[in-house]
């Protein structure tokens, strides 16, 4: 599968876990806190969950709770043997 | 010179989502008109269960009242709690922000939490595995979300707390957040919004056998009278700002009313003989609020619209005020009952009833059963009410009596 890229992240978590208001997920928020974005720790979670049907990989929690930010999330996202099968 | 914390609290917000409409103005003018918002079910298809109609808050719209950041994580009675807290809390006018961290606490009623929430991820759990189920069912089906959410959402850092006791939690939770106020919070966001309106929800309520399986949604709850056949379950609820009164009079806060007098009491455990423990509530929360029965200006009743708790009621508001010795109502007979919201929104009428100076009616019920000796209201009865009492039976043996007055 090809990898998951920042637009296609965004696109998740707003699906599965909501916007929060005055942030712009559009702009350059690569390495922007979840938490700064308005996401918690559960936020993530929920999106990892999603990921991991999506992509068809598995995140460990302690991965997910490593990842404070999507740069990291996508690293951890496409290093997974199976994303990159 | 008085000491606040020993005056009575008082009411200075109100948020209303109710069967007859969604926010207070719209709801009271419904219920002052006795128009009912008790329909068919529409949130399922109820069409193969005995019971079909329910009391659904009309105009709710989850984008538009919800921040998006809260909608996957929020079961819908959450949402409507949440829509009714910020209601209170822009009627109160207070900022909490510009009070001390902690001077502002939540506690609200419960019954089950989440259940259409957490019927959909039972379902992905059951179906499709646990990787589908959401990781916000950790707490969106949970009995004190609604706490939680509304203390998150306006940074509410207080003491707080849920109660469960089933209908009498809409009474319950005010003692409780009067309790705060006496040890010291300036002002505690409560009362009670719940509803269960979904196929889960639906069978836990039917196997209580207190449900009404009438379709005709004019004779389906009809307490009080010879034709009482169960109640009509409803969402809904009222969010209360109760405020030490130092504190309100210090900002200058308008106040829909005091809260006099509160009580609670249980019933005789199951298949021991004694008289319930309604009359003793109501006399307490009398005593408390230093009251004699004369001066009650209205009873809203609990209502239950079965035979059996319909007289108990009767008997013991008879036996406090004398037979049709007060004006007794009950609204709920618009909305089916609210399970946790149900008795908050009766204070909350109660609450406009002081400040409107009329009584909003009973619908339904051409005339009570003669045996209750009831001065049933039945269209709106306009008058001074400087006191007004509210009663609430909670199954499993819960009584609860607040009396407010301007």
């Amino acid at each position: 599968m090809a990898e998951m890229t920042l637009h296609q992240l965004t696109r998740l978590l707003r699906e599965c876990a909501g916007e929060e208001e005055g942030v712009d997920l559009e702009g350059d928020v690569l390495d922007t806190p979840f938490t700064d974005l308005g996401y918690d720790s559960l936020a993530v979670l929920q999106a990892a969950g999603l990921i991991e049907r999506e992509f068809g990989i598995s995140l460990p929690d302690e991965t997910i709770a490593e990842a404070t930010t999507p740069r990291l999330l996508l690293a951890f996202v496409n290093e997974s043997p199976s994303a990159a099968a | 010179m008085t000491d606040s914390r020993t005056e009575p609290p008082v009411f200075t917000g109100m948020g209303v989502a109710a069967p007859n409409g969604l926010g207070t103005e719209a709801w009271w003018r419904a219920t002052l008109e006795g128009r009912s918002g008790i329909a068919p079910v529409t949130r399922f298809d109820a069409s193969g269960y005995p019971a079909t109609l329910a009391g659904e808050v009309p105009g709710f719209d989850p984008k538009r009242h919800i921040p998006s950041r809260l909608l996957p994580q929020t079961d819908h009675m959450t949402r409507l709690a949440l829509t009714a807290a910020e209601e209170a809390l822009t009627d109160a006018k207070a900022d909490p922000e510009q009070l001390p961290e902690f001077a502002v606490g939540v506690v609200t009623a419960a019954s089950a939490g989440g259940f259409e929430f957490g019927q959909r991820e039972l379902q992905a759990l059951r179906s499709q595995g646990g990787q589908y189920v959401s990781a916000y069912q950790s707490f969106a089906w949970f009995y004190a979300v609604n706490t939680g959410q509304i203390s998150i959402r306006h940074g509410l850092r207080g003491p707080s707390g849920v109660l469960v006791t089933e209908q009498a939690g809409g009474l319950d939770v005010v003692a409780q957040a009067r309790r705060q106020l006496r040890r010291g919070s300036r002002m505690m966001v409560t009362g009670g919004v719940d509803g269960a309106i979904c196929p889960w929800g639906w069978t836990a309520q039917l196997s209580g056998g207190r449900l009404s399986t009438v379709a005709d949604p004019a004779r389906a709850y009809l307490p009080f009278s010879g034709a009482a056949r169960g109640h009509v379950p409803g969402e809904g609820g009222a969010i209360l700002v109760l405020e030490d009164a130092g504190a309100a009079r210090e900002r200058g806060a308008r106040v829909y009313g005091r809260l006099s007098g509160y009580a609670s009491t249980f019933d005789p455990e199951p298949g021991r003989e004694g008289e319930p423990g309604l009359r003793r509530a109501a006399e307490l929360a009398l005593d408390e609020a230093g009251l004699a029965p004369r001066e009650i200006d209205v009873v809203f009743a609990d209502a239950a619209g079965l035979p059996e708790p319909d007289r108990q009621e009767a008997a013991a508001i008879g036996r406090v005020f004398g037979p049709h010795g007060v004006p007794v109502t009950a609204p709920k007979t618009m909305t089916g009952r609210l399970a946790a919201g149900g008795a908050a929104l009766d204070l909350g009428a109660a609450l406009l009833t002081l400040r409107h100076a009329v009584i909003p009616p009973t619908v339904n019920v051409a005339r009570p059963a003669d045996e209750y000796a009831l001065d049933l209201v039945t269209a709106a009865r306009p008058g001074p009410v400087r006191a007004a009492l509210v009663l609430a039976r909670g199954q499993g043996g819960f009584n609860a009596a607040v009396v407010v007055t301007q």
